[in-house]
């Protein structure tokens, strides 16, 4: 039985692997790429193909993988690039998402046009005193 | 009950127009950001008890001449479901609103956090995929991104601070170390529950004038009290410089460039926010706290106000 910890970690794996591969891989190939000696974050026993199963699974009901459903076995694919996801998840932290930032505390907010030249003058005030 | 009804009445009125007025205006806030913080959630919750309060005991008065007996009296024509000869229309409608207001109030307030924490456990789950931890700190990830960006994501369990590479390549070594102890503050003085309530008693009342303008100054206030921790660690002109370069970095033009001209959007949520500026030039400025007979008055004013509206009530 696997605890919560180690299926973040593998969802983690997957995904790597997944974003790295320019082709859809299926549920072996994955396992077999987890193992490779290469991978230095891998886990350190052998994975079961039900557990690669369980876990790609999991990021589809997530949103992150597609199944191709047409070929035997199935072959997975991540949904978006790594960055693309980035990018939308960042665009909704420094973005006009009020909704979506209720869970998190900025270190700036936004700033205004005129906040802008203020800082630029109180900047220019920081660091020619610190001379 | 209805000379309780009309103090409340002037207490809430107060409350909610001249007297956050007048403390949004002054200058003080900034010297002391964690006396004036209480001192917000005082206005806060006093100005709600006392609106409340003053409709219940409006709405009561045909029931009786004090509170507990009017209540009782209350259940009694509830169940009988006649109403006292000389109650009018107007208590019934006090009444009604009171018992609105308050279950608005409060289930806005439950939704508030609870999707707030939905959306805590989307952005965490993204997180885990999408960055890296920070030289091996826990807690600390770092995303790449050319934007500067740094944010926590406050929770129990598993909180995490975000850095982007784009922060990283803009701040020397103190700077990014000005920045954490910043984040940590929001983190270990649970920042982010102040507002969430605050948040949501303007998402309630989008109406009241003051709620947008509480939520905006507790915005401000909570700031500087995480800057005011970080400058324990860091001297305050390399916590002002960092805050003024992240805000710098991030202007619309300046990110467009950055992203590959992906921003198309306006990245200021109100136009009447200046939250950014105020931080740097009190660090520049070294104000001094408020002096311990000043901090005093003002927390005997919170105490007094938090205290009134139940005191009116319980003597009703």
């Amino acid at each position: 039985m696997l605890c919560m910890a180690n299926l973040g970690v593998l969802e983690r794996l997957l995904m790597d692997v997944l974003w790295d591969s320019p082709t859809p891989l299926t549920a072996n190939d994955l396992k077999d790429s987890l193992m490779s000696p290469g991978l230095a974050t891998g886990p350190t026993k052998p994975l079961a193909t039900t557990t690669v199963l369980t876990v790609l699974s999991r990021l589809e009901t997530k949103g992150f993988v597609t199944r191709d459903r047409s070929v035997r076995p199935h072959a997975y694919t991540a949904v978006m690039t790594r960055a693309t996801h980035t990018a939308g998840l960042m665009h909704e932290v420094l973005g006009q998402m009020p909704d979506r930032q209720a869970a998190l505390v900025r270190f700036i907010g936004g700033v205004t046009p005129q906040e802008a030249d203020t800082l630029r003058q109180l900047l220019g005030v920081a660091t020619t005193d610190n001379v | 009950m209805i000379i309780s009804a009309a103090m409340l009445g002037v207490i809430a009125v107060t409350l909610a127009w001249p007297f956050p007025l007048v403390l949004a205006r002054s200058d003080w806030p900034a010297r002391s950001p964690d006396v004036a913080l209480v001192l917000w959630q005082a206005i806060a919750l006093s100005g709600g008890m006392s609106m409340i309060g003053s409709l219940l005991l409006y709405g009561l008065v045909p029931f009786g001449n004090a509170l507990p007996q009017s209540v009782i009296a209350l259940g009694h024509s509830l169940r009988s479901g006649t109403l006292p000869a000389d109650t009018r229309f107007t208590h019934v409608l006090a009444l009604g609103a009171a018992i609105l207001l308050s279950a608005h109030l409060l289930l806005n307030l439950f939704a508030t956090f609870v999707r707030a924490e939905r959306q805590r456990r989307r952005h965490y789950t993204l997180i885990a995929l999408l960055s890296d931890p920070l030289n091996g700190q826990p807690g600390m990830r770092v995303i790449d991104h050319p934007a500067p960006v740094a944010y926590c994501l406050p929770g129990a369990g598993h909180s995490a601070t975000v850095l982007s590479k784009g922060l990283l390549r803009l701040l020397d070594a103190d700077q990014v170390r000005a920045v954490i102890a910043h984040e940590r503050a929001h983190l270990v003085q649970q920042h982010h529950l102040v507002l969430l309530a605050f948040k949501s008693w303007h998402s309630a009342l989008p109406w009241f004038p003051i709620a947008n303008r509480a939520e905006n100054a507790v915005a401000l206030l909570v700031e500087m009290i995480a800057d005011d921790r970080a400058r324990r660690d860091v001297d305050d002109r390399t916590l002002a410089t960092a805050i003024a370069l992240v805000g710098l970095g991030q202007q619309p033009e300046v990110l467009a460039t950055a992203s590959d001209g992906e921003s198309d959007e306006p990245w200021i949520s109100s136009a009447e926010r200046a939250l950014v500026a105020p931080r740097v030039y009190r660090l520049i400025n070294q104000a001094l706290p408020l002096s311990r007979l000043a901090t005093m008055a003002v927390f005997v004013t919170a105490i007094a106000l938090a205290l009134a509206p139940a005191i009116v009530l319980l003597r009703a």
